[in-house]
């Protein structure tokens, strides 16, 4: 959300940030216009909006793993984090019968918690971030199935439950335009997450840790505090991709979630954030999130073989992360 | 920028590529989408395989398409909202959570594309048709293999899954209905249920055996429901009759040993073969019953490996 259409001349790192992410985003430019000669189906009002509404969850997602991943640690968790955060919603409004806006700060405070541990465990325990997260994805899919009672909880005594995710305020506005509000909440967390990244001083620890953690450690600065934040902010935006999934299904399902995360690092990479850590951008992580939803669309509407379809996607992260290799050897 | 050229190149071809095998079709066969609850899992292609014989036999292009696994319900409404995008003829759907397709349900109803619900119902009004195992009947063969086996007389129990799904329901009476009305000497000493759990069903079933020692046989009406009942068996040493439901490997292993006497199997290759004969009906304009039959066999160890049978049975 940065430096997006920076011409690319200046200096070093610009060039090579602004340059993967032009690279990402002419991929995705190709496969929207290659879909759209292929089938008269695809470049449809209601098509796209249909891919918009399966990228917001997984594009949030992304999101919170992007920030991780900068710091050069990884966060398994982020799937099932995200149910357990739509089970504590419905424990919140189904169970107790509280208001709509007690479910959501519960989401939100549930994800940052969450998040508190895993940073604490990795940075005070030095537990490696792979591990950590790993134990954490399964004790949250795992507390997700005991607090619900491995049923889903429906959000049915909750009606304005679910237009969070399927209402549509710029319908409302516009009505040829009914785009979802989850969609909206996706380029909110987005923005937030760009802003956080390149204004503040977390942001700036966030890269610095991902750089060259020794050094930030050696200059004096607290680095437990810093990735204990960072996980934290992780598992809040956690939190609102479960308040987003509960609402889209209107139901939290408890035994959802494991796998998402790896749906998540695939968009983060493809973005062109290096998972090596010190260098990634949120509009990467969006683009990368968009060309997954683009590409599992667009072969579905061409009625391409779902073996295939898998064959397809696993193609296109390898071409990715190749690109960004063939960069880095030219610098 | 070489490199760029090249990876564009690359991303294009792959389109391409993908491109080259959607449109295609010839125009005059009906285009026909099936989303199911899985993809990979053997039951899952069993119903795909009846899914393609029909597509063969009657001209059709069908696609088969399923999440992961059975919790990914969002990953099943992409599905559906793309495949809806593609503008089929039909829609075939084994919908996770009824409540959750709604919307796009009534989308597809706006769009005048015919739905036909299998496996378990669409708990909606849309589907025009629910091809789908009768449990009832299914359920009332296992009496009738029962009743034989024990020589049409004696007490017998039962330990199913779950007392509110309609599997668990119509399984648990068309057993105990079909013994009811036709074998007068038979009696269902008690129905108990184990949530499917394995050890849950075991613990059950050895207490039924203790408290009723000339039981003669017990029906098992899930996979983990005729696991159980065949451990206990086995802890207790008893040699009463199990019939049970459905396949997997370890019920397979059990058949074979002769712990389980024969189980009652579902037709997922029928499942798949009747949504898409149901879908090209529906174009036609003819009228489907509100439920379609797509049958279930008895097997136990002399006809396992046959080939009509085989075909239905998974690991």
């Amino acid at each position: 959300m940065t430096d997006t259409t920076a011409p690319a001349i200046k200096t070093g790192p610009r060039i090579s940030g602004a340059f993967h992410r032009l690279l990402a985003f002419s991929g995705l430019i190709a496969l929207v216009v290659g879909f759209s000669i292929a089938s008269p189906n695809f470049m449809q009002t209601q098509n796209i909006l249909a891919i918009l509404q399966a990228t917001s969850v997984n594009g949030v997602l992304a999101i919170a793993a992007t920030l991780v991943i900068i710091t050069g640690g990884i966060d398994l968790s982020v799937g099932t984090l995200m149910t357990f955060c739509a089970v504590i919603t419905g424990v919140i409004l189904t169970y107790w019968g509280l208001p709509l806006p007690l479910g959501i700060i519960g989401a939100i405070l549930a994800g940052a918690a969450s998040g508190l541990v895993s940073g604490t465990v990795i940075a005070k325990l030095k537990v490696p971030p792979f591990i950590a997260t790993l134990g954490m994805m399964l004790i949250l899919k795992g507390l997700s199935l005991v607090i619900s009672g491995t049923k889903p909880i429906y959000f049915n005594d909750t009606p304005g439950f679910n237009q969070i995710a399927l209402g549509s305020v710029v319908g409302s506005i516009f009505p040829g335009v009914p785009l979802p509000n989850g969609v909206l909440v996706l380029f909110a967390v987005a923005l937030v997450a760009a802003f956080v990244l390149s204004k503040t001083a977390l942001g700036r620890y966030t890269f610095a840790l991902g750089s060259n953690e020794e050094a930030v450690r050696l200059s004096g600065v607290n680095i437990d505090r810093w990735k204990i934040a960072v996980y934290s902010v992780t598992g809040a935006i956690c939190g609102v991709a479960g308040l987003l999934i509960a609402s889209r299904l209107n139901s939290a399902q408890p035994a959802l979630g494991q796998g998402y995360e790896l749906d998540a690092i695939a968009a983060v990479v493809i973005g062109g954030t290096s998972l090596s850590g010190g260098r990634g951008t949120v509009l990467g992580t969006l683009i990368g999130a968009l060309i997954i939803s683009v590409l599992a669309n667009g072969l579905r509407i061409l009625s391409v073989a779902q073996e295939w379809q898998t064959v397809v996607t696993g193609c296109i992260i390898i071409l990715a992360v190749y690109a960004d290799i063939l960069r880095r050897r030219a610098l | 920028m070489l490199t760029r050229r090249t990876l564009l190149g690359a991303i294009s071809a792959v389109a391409m590529l993908a491109a080259a095998n959607g449109p295609a079709f010839a125009q005059d066969s009906y285009d026909i989408a099936l989303i199911s609850k899985g993809f990979q899992h053997q039951f899952w292609q069993a119903v795909k395989a009846g899914a393609d014989k029909a597509a063969a036999e009657f001209g059709a292009n069908v696609t088969f398409e399923g999440p992961e696994t059975e919790s990914q319900v969002d990953r099943q409404l992409d599905m559906l909202a793309a495949a809806l995008s593609r503008q089929p003829d039909a829609i075939g759907l084994a919908a996770l959570d009824s409540q959750a397709a709604t919307p796009l349900l009534e989308q597809a109803k706006g769009a005048n594309i015919p739905i036909i619900a299998f496996d378990s119902g669409v708990d909606s009004d849309i589907p025009l048709t629910t091809a789908t195992t009768d449990n009832v009947a299914a359920a009332a063969l296992a009496a009738d293999k029962m009743a034989e086996l024990i020589g049409g007389e004696g007490k017998v129990a039962v330990v199913a899954h779950d007392q509110t799904s309609r599997t668990g329901i119509d399984r648990v009476e068309g057993f105990t209905n079909r013994i009811e009305e036709a074998y007068p000497d038979i009696e269902v000493v008690s129905v108990q249920y184990g949530g499917g759990d394995q050890l849950q069903s075991t613990e059950i079933t050895k207490s039924i055996l203790l408290a009723n020692p000339d039981l003669k046989g017990i029906f098992g009406a899930n996979e983990g429901s005729v696991l159980g009942v065949a451990n206990g068996k086995q802890e207790l040493g008893s040699n009463i009759v199990v019939i049970g439901y459905d396949s997997g490997a370890a019920q397979k292993a059990f058949i074979e040993s002769g712990v389980i006497t024969g189980s009652i199997t579902q037709n997922p290759v029928g499942i798949g073969y009747e949504t898409v004969k149901a879908a090209i009906s529906a174009l036609k304009g003819e009228t489907l019953p509100p439920v379609i039959d797509t049958g279930f066999f008895y097997y136990d160890k002399s006809n396992m490996a046959d080939e009509e049978i085989a075909a239905v049975l998974y690991d």
